[in-house]
């Protein structure tokens, strides 16, 4: 069988985790570690160690801002941006819930307009997804500012072949 | 010169201050844009952070869209561009990938054509000294910090932008229409983007420290490329912490005295011309 490790590794198919020697660049960079259950460095610690439950659903994975400073800086050149999509993407495919469940939401409300009409309409997808996640009230204000300053278009864009978009999400799909 | 052009999604919305101004430097400057036929959205952060082959998909779409035109793509957007490089980056150094894409997409991917970002066109195809020959209205007194957050820079071996730790371009094209520059450490930290919606606190604190850092090295404005970074910073600082934001196309549009110029200010969330009508730039 293969272990949580393997799996990781094969899914981010570049630089093993084991070249990680912990110097904790990535966590000294990270503008969210602070904010983050496990700091990166201790993610791949965890990885080598097997707790693949303790960190899908742990709220470190769904803090990651994917701003690539750790990879940038990493000595070893371990892509741990791209460890921090593959344990989210885990997490989504073997369904455990999402620890920070707007992050998930908000990402779901903006591929469902993606879907619907090929580009993203801000203002649906905001109401898709303040529906999804129940934050009704957040940003209330700005709606009307945004409208009068022409920055929401009120009918949703479009691409012509959205035929082709939409197979990319059906072919795509997890299986 | 002649390159396609790809707005994305946020520059006919929320970035739209971006596309007109673009759209004004691209023709004063002799680059002119053709539009990626019927393009799609990139997928941005929502489908790299769940589904690998949709984020490669979907900027596939559009390169390939792109590549009819056979011309270099020009991505104003920093998220799209980000999206596009890390396409064309997986798509050429992993072949399984790249038939599977295809395969998805039922069209070849040429990869012949380069991606490129406005600030690199300007830079290196126009020149520094083109443009400041063409300002007819010196941004004196505007003291803006150059802001390029994550995605035009990060991963470094992907975006193949420039100096990734400390990049100077839009400082040295700032510079060239009469803005004192300042400098900072902050150039190329996080925003806070990506979690702008979900997770507003935390970005809210990010925010306030840039804003704090450009502060306290003496800017009264800041400069940017990327629509993400614009709506956050205009958004999300405290309201004592807020000061004006930029698009750098729009402050070339002003200097070289283009039609419209000042039309995109008008947009803003924060309103930038408080600080230009005081210096009197508009």
């Amino acid at each position: 069988m293969e272990t949580f490790l393997e799996e990781v590794n094969k899914k981010i198919h570049g630089v093993p985790l084991q070249a990680c020697y912990h110097c904790r660049k990535c966590s000294a960079g990270c503008p969210a570690a602070s904010y983050m259950e496990y700091n990166p460095n201790k993610v791949i610690k965890m990885i080598q160690n097997g707790q693949k439950d303790k960190l899908l659903s742990s709220s470190t994975i769904w803090l990651c801002l994917s701003c690539e400073t750790c990879i940038t800086r990493c000595p070893n050149q371990v892509d741990i941006a791209r460890m921090m999509d593959v344990l989210r993407q885990m997490a989504i495919e073997e369904g455990v819930a999402a620890k920070e469940a707007n992050v998930l939401k908000f990402h779901e409300a903006f591929l469902s307009s993606i879907k619907f009409g090929g580009r993203v309409h801000e203002m649906l997808m905001t109401v898709h997804y303040k529906l999804k996640s129940g934050d009704l009230f957040s940003d209330a204000d700005l709606a009307p500012t945004m409208l009068l300053k022409g920055k929401l278009a009120l009918l949703p864009p479009r691409t012509r072949d959205l035929k082709s978009v939409r197979g990319i999400f059906e072919k795509t799909k997890s299986k | 010169m002649k390159v396609s052009y790809y707005p994305g999604c946020s520059l006919h919305a929320m970035g739209k201050e971006y596309d007109q101004s673009m759209k004004a430097v691209s023709r004063a400057l002799n680059i002119e844009l053709k539009e990626v036929d019927d393009w799609s959205c990139c997928g941005a952060s929502a489908a790299h952070n769940t589904n690998f082959d949709l984020s490669i998909a979907l900027p596939a779409r559009n390169l390939i869209a792109a590549e009819k035109d056979a011309m270099d793509v020009m991505v104003p957007c920093a998220a799209c561009f980000n999206r596009f490089k890390m396409a064309e980056h997986h798509l050429k150094s992993d072949k399984d990938l790249k038939a599977r894409i295809e395969g998805v997409l039922g069209a070849r991917y040429q990869g012949g054509i380069s991606i490129r970002n406005p600030i690199d066109v300007i830079y290196n195809e126009i020149g520094i000294d083109a443009l400041a020959a063409k300002v007819v209205k010196p941004m004196t007194g505007l003291k803006p910090v150059s802001y390029y957050g994550c995605l035009l820079l990060r991963p470094p071996e992907v975006c193949q932008f420039e100096n990734y730790e400390n990049p100077f371009m839009l400082d040295k094209m700032m510079g060239a229409l009469g803005a004192d520059v300042k400098n900072w450490s902050y150039k190329t930290d996080c925003c806070g983007g990506s979690l702008s919606v979900s997770k507003t606190p935390i970005v809210v604190a990010m925010c306030d420290k840039l804003m704090a850092a450009a502060r306290e090295a003496g800017a009264n404005c800041v400069v940017t490329a990327c629509p993400m970074c614009m709506a956050n910073l205009e958004m999300r600082p405290s309201p004592n912490m807020k000061m004006p934001v930029f698009y750098f196309t729009e402050l070339i549009s002003l200097a070289m005295g283009l039609p419209g110029s000042k039309d995109t200010f008008n947009s803003h969330l924060t309103d930038p011309q408080p600080l230009l009508n005081q210096l009197r730039l508009i």
